[in-house]
């Protein structure tokens, strides 16, 4: 399989201090892997420098589709073609969860009003909160108002979805629909790199699992390879603190 | 009584009547000329500094800077008495409109760009992923909310503008200050400036406390 992303010495300080080094990763078409490892480690950084929402080191590359990302006219191309869910969200509040879902094909695909509507229906279908189409993301829960941000994403048909800790601001209640979507997300083929803590998830769902800390990806594998038989010492150290609490 | 008949004379009042609301007229002119123009000018400068060259933003700023710290009226007596000496020579009406934009136009930036920086960062990383363009993501997502915010100071901004207008009567602009003055010049009584300011505070009064109230409705987070 060709590599979708393509993710080359990528490096990234804030000032004097260095998030990621060197990270070299490449990820198939159809591929759902799952970034875990302890806060700061980098990993949403990592999956933040794909769509550029953080400016990298001008000698790493990036390409998605074999398009290059960097700042300028092919940004906005690049970014379309990746969809991101958020920890936080990020929905529009001013507009009803119709018109989040709606508004980005109309404007970034030049999609009528009228098939953007109902493309967005289908995908609120999809997500199970079709009923709260009308409804303002203020007035939903939070597990809802994570699946309404999924469908604002899918909306683009995106080529792939990136994951910033999707459930990580959830109630605990809340947590599994939001897992739910995802998983039946996943097994549709869309190409998903998913930062999470939520292990059971990894586990189940992906096709590999990266193992990161200190900004560098200290071991990749198959779930069962990272969860079962971890080789380096701080990956044991990490799942055996985030399995046994 | 000697107190009511010098400054609420009923005869002089309405004598001057017509010549007051005629005052009103211009000033509203210039008053909504300016507004419109100051909003204008702000918006474009609050979105320039957002996304100009570094270089810009540095000389937008010190516009900015600069216009809220001259008094208008030495702004307004440089347009009218020393421009003409490098060769622009405004109306009276232009010379008004144009020093009431500029000073309008630096504090509606201030307020638009509190308002738009008061906007999650978040709503900007979502525009930017779903591949909308600077101009979308302005028209579509972050202006629609920041004007719910703005809409108080912004408000509150157009009531000193309209204040501000009575400072045209320096340069012979015949508004409402311009035409108490001569009234009362005219009848020897001071009633027709008592007019004018009863006038000032019927147009305003509304607007403050319309003001006051949409301060109240966002304060409490009802957005």
């Amino acid at each position: 399989m060709a590599a979708l992303i393509s993710i080359r010495g990528l490096k990234k300080a804030f000032g004097s201090f260095t998030v990621l080094h060197d990270i070299d990763l490449d990820i198939a078409e159809g591929e759902v892997v799952c970034v875990i490892g302890p806060s700061g480690s980098g990993k949403s950084t990592l999956i933040r420098c794909i769509n550029r929402l953080e400016a990298f080191d001008p000698e790493s590359t990036i390409t998605v589709g074999g398009i290059k990302v960097e700042q300028g006219a092919a940004l906005a191309k690049v970014r379309a073609e990746v969809g991101m869910v958020f920890q936080s969200f990020n929905l529009f509040p001013h507009m009803t969860v119709l018109r989040n879902v709606m508004l980005a094909p109309m404007r970034v695909r030049g999609t009528t009003a009228a098939a953007a509507e109902i493309k967005a229906r289908d995908l609120l279908a999809r997500v199970g909160i079709l009923e709260q189409a009308e409804k303002f993301p203020g007035q939903l829960s939070g597990g809802q108002q994570q699946r309404v941000a999924i469908a604002r994403a899918l909306a683009m048909e995106p080529k792939v979805l990136l994951f910033d800790e999707p459930t990580s601001s959830l109630d605990p209640e809340m947590v599994g629909e939001v897992l739910d979507v995802m998983r039946k997300l996943a097994g549709t083929g869309v190409t998903m790199l998913v930062v999470t803590h939520e292990m059971g998830f990894a586990r189940q769902v992906a096709d590999r699992v990266i193992f990161m800390d200190g900004g560098r990806i200290l071991e990749a594998g198959t779930p069962a390879q990272i969860f079962d038989s971890p080789q380096e010492d701080r990956t044991r150290g990490f799942l055996r603190a985030v399995l046994n609490h | 009584m000697n107190l009511i008949n010098t400054f609420f004379n009923v005869g002089v009042l309405l004598d001057s009547l017509p010549q007051l609301l005629w005052g009103l007229v211009v000033t509203l002119q210039i008053g909504l000329t300016s507004i419109v123009c100051g909003l204008a000018g702000g918006l474009f400068l609050a979105i320039a500094r957002l996304y100009a060259p570094a270089f810009f933003q540095i000389l937008l700023r010190i516009y900015v800077d600069i216009f809220r710290s001259i008094p208008l009226l030495v702004l307004l007596i440089i347009v009218y008495y020393a421009l003409p000496f490098v060769g622009i020579r405004l109306s009276p009406f232009l010379s008004a409109v144009t020093a009431l934009s500029l000073v309008s136009a630096a504090y509606t930036a201030e307020i638009f760009r509190a308002g738009i920086e008061a906007i999650p960062r978040g709503q900007f990383e979502a525009s930017a992923a779903l591949g909308l363009s600077n101009r979308h993501t302005m028209i579509d997502v972050i202006l629609p909310q920041a004007i719910r915010i703005v809409i108080p100071p912004l408000t509150n901004n157009c009531i000193n503008v309209l204040k501000d207008t009575a400072l045209a009567s320096v340069v012979a602009m015949p508004d409402l200050l311009k035409q108490a003055t001569q009234a009362q010049a005219l009848s020897a009584n001071p009633t027709p400036l008592i007019g004018a300011a009863i006038i000032y505070i019927i147009l305003l009064w509304p607007m403050v406390t319309v003001v006051a109230k949409l301060e109240r409705h966002f304060s409490r987070g009802d957005r």
